[in-house]
């Protein structure tokens, strides 16, 4: 029996562009992974009661918008309170060094600045859901 | 009956979720856990949805969803999307058109990659369905991949099939080469803001012509359509329960499922003892230098298994 790795890839927030998310989205397939594309504009009470439903590993945040601080701990929150705990949270975009301690310090697993190239997210994603299942 | 059978029965989202990703993977023990479900399942009303790619299938499902929810009726979606053969993964990107529902308590939205099965469905969508049935819903729509030329299974696994097709695809002809001509309860024209939907509309009707069916047009995008195509497919059900026809179709999908699990498992069997087998190898290394012909190979390896499969 070989687990597939399903991840939920969403864009919290207001900005319109989905273009990275997209990108990594596919890359990740590539991978081997079943990707669930979720779209632009989405609250974070949307995309943690998708990820439930959907029952993924991984639900990977896309921010270009600076509202980062606010919405990825919350989408942490929320699958923590639907009871989704083993669900692991990454985000992406443009977000700032300074940021980052604080949003893994709120239960976020990675960010990958921008620039990181698809190749290490999958490598990360691979090594993060062999440590989850062994 | 186990905690997590209860649970699901319960309505409880995150069992049921995990259950339908532990039978996708075919985790030991998932199945033993549907075996307690089955036996009450079986009141929901299937709707499988088919069509090309691109005609509309999952902004129809969000208006159907909408249109339901407003009769106060808990629904399930399963969404299937295909698996890219090269890699093994999928982008499934149906659930984008139906997220507006996804806090909605009594919807559960699912997508499902087809994990190599054929006709644009997963081997998992009948587990799904149950799954979705036994938590009490009381409509679940099943969208498919596309329609292939592979056959169109999805009228295996439906009570109720809609047909989707839109002007400009030049899916007319490709519509009837797949099949779906014979498949529908009700055919919809979707895309109805766009031209060139009258003459589709019109060959089909033609096309239809003496069969029990429905034609209508819809246009997913607005929503305008989707109030009479509603009431049509809760005729339908009506209809069937009124006479044979939901006996009839509820024995269909579960020999659909049956067979579909049969030839699975005979596949899996198969492949083994075709690696493991000397007198098996030896046929096939015979093959190789043409001392027999494939019918030949074939009829004697049959027999061989079939032999020995029974002691
Ligand atoms: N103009 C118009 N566009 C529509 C209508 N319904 C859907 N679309 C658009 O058609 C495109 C495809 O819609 P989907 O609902 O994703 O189609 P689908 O059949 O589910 O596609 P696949 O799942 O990829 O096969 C989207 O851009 C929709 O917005 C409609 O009634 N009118
Ligand atoms: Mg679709």
């Amino acid at each position: 029996m070989q687990r597939k790795i399903r991840v939920l890839i969403a864009k919290p927030g207001l900005d319109g562009h989905d273009r990275g998310a997209k990108v990594v989205a596919r890359a990740l397939r590539d991978a081997g992974m079943e990707v669930i594309y979720t779209g632009i504009r989405q609250t974070p009470e949307a995309i943690a009661s998708a990820a439930v439903q959907e029952g993924v590993d991984f639900v990977g945040l896309s921010s270009l918008s600076g509202a980062h601080n606010h919405l990825f701990p919350r989408v942490v929150s929320l699958l923590r309170k639907l009871g989704a705990r083993e669900v692991q949270v990454f985000g992406g975009g443009v977000i700032p060094a300074a940021d980052v301690p604080r949003l893994k310090k709120a239960g976020v697993r990675e960010i990958f600045p921008p620039g990181t190239s698809t190749q290490d997210i999958v490598g990360w994603l691979l090594r993060a859901a062999r440590k989850a299942r062994p | 009956m186990s905690d997590q059978a209860r649970r699901i029965k319960r309505g409880e989202v995150r069992a049921a979720a995990r259950l339908m990703r532990d039978l996708d993977d075919r985790v030991p023990g998932a199945q033993a856990v549907l075996r307690e479900l089955y036996a009450a399942a079986g009141r929901a009303h299937v709707v499988g949805i088919t069509g090309p790619a691109g005609c509309g299938k999952s902004t129809l499902a969000d208006q159907l969803l909408e249109a339901a929810r407003k009769e106060g009726q808990k629904v399930g979606v399963v969404a299937v999307d295909p698996t890219s053969h090269i890699s093994g993964g999928a982008v499934l990107g149906d659930r984008v058109r139906m997220q507006r529902h996804a806090r909605d308590p009594r919807v559960f939205i699912r997508s499902l990659a087809s994990r190599g099965s054929l006709g644009g469905l997963s081997r998992s969508v009948f587990d799904t369905v149950t799954v979705l049935d036994s938590m009490g819903k009381d409509l679940i729509l099943v969208e498919t991949a596309g329609v292939g030329q592979d056959g169109v299974k999805v009228a295996g696994a439906a009570h109720t099939v809609l047909v989707v097709l839109a002007p400009g695809l030049g899916d007319e002809v490709q519509a009837i080469k797949a099949g779906v001509l014979e498949i529908g309860d009700i055919y919809v024209v979707n895309k109805g803001d766009r031209s060139g939907c009258e003459p589709l509309l019109r060959s089909l009707r033609w096309a239809l012509e003496g069969k029990p069916c429905e034609v209508v047009k819809t246009c997913a995008r607005t929503g305008a359509g989707v109030g009479p195509l509603f009431k049509l497919i809760a005729e339908h059900r009506s209809a069937l329960q009124a006479g044979a026809g939901w006996q009839e179709r509820s024995r269909g999908m579960a020999r659909a499922a049956f067979l579909e699990r049969l030839e699975a498992g005979m596949k899996e069997t198969l492949s083994g003892r075709l690696r493991r087998e000397k007198s098996l190898q030896k046929l096939q290394e015979d093959l190789a230098c043409r001392r027999t012909d494939p019918d030949t190979a074939a009829r004697r390896a049959l027999r061989e298994l079939i032999k020995r499969g029974q002691r």
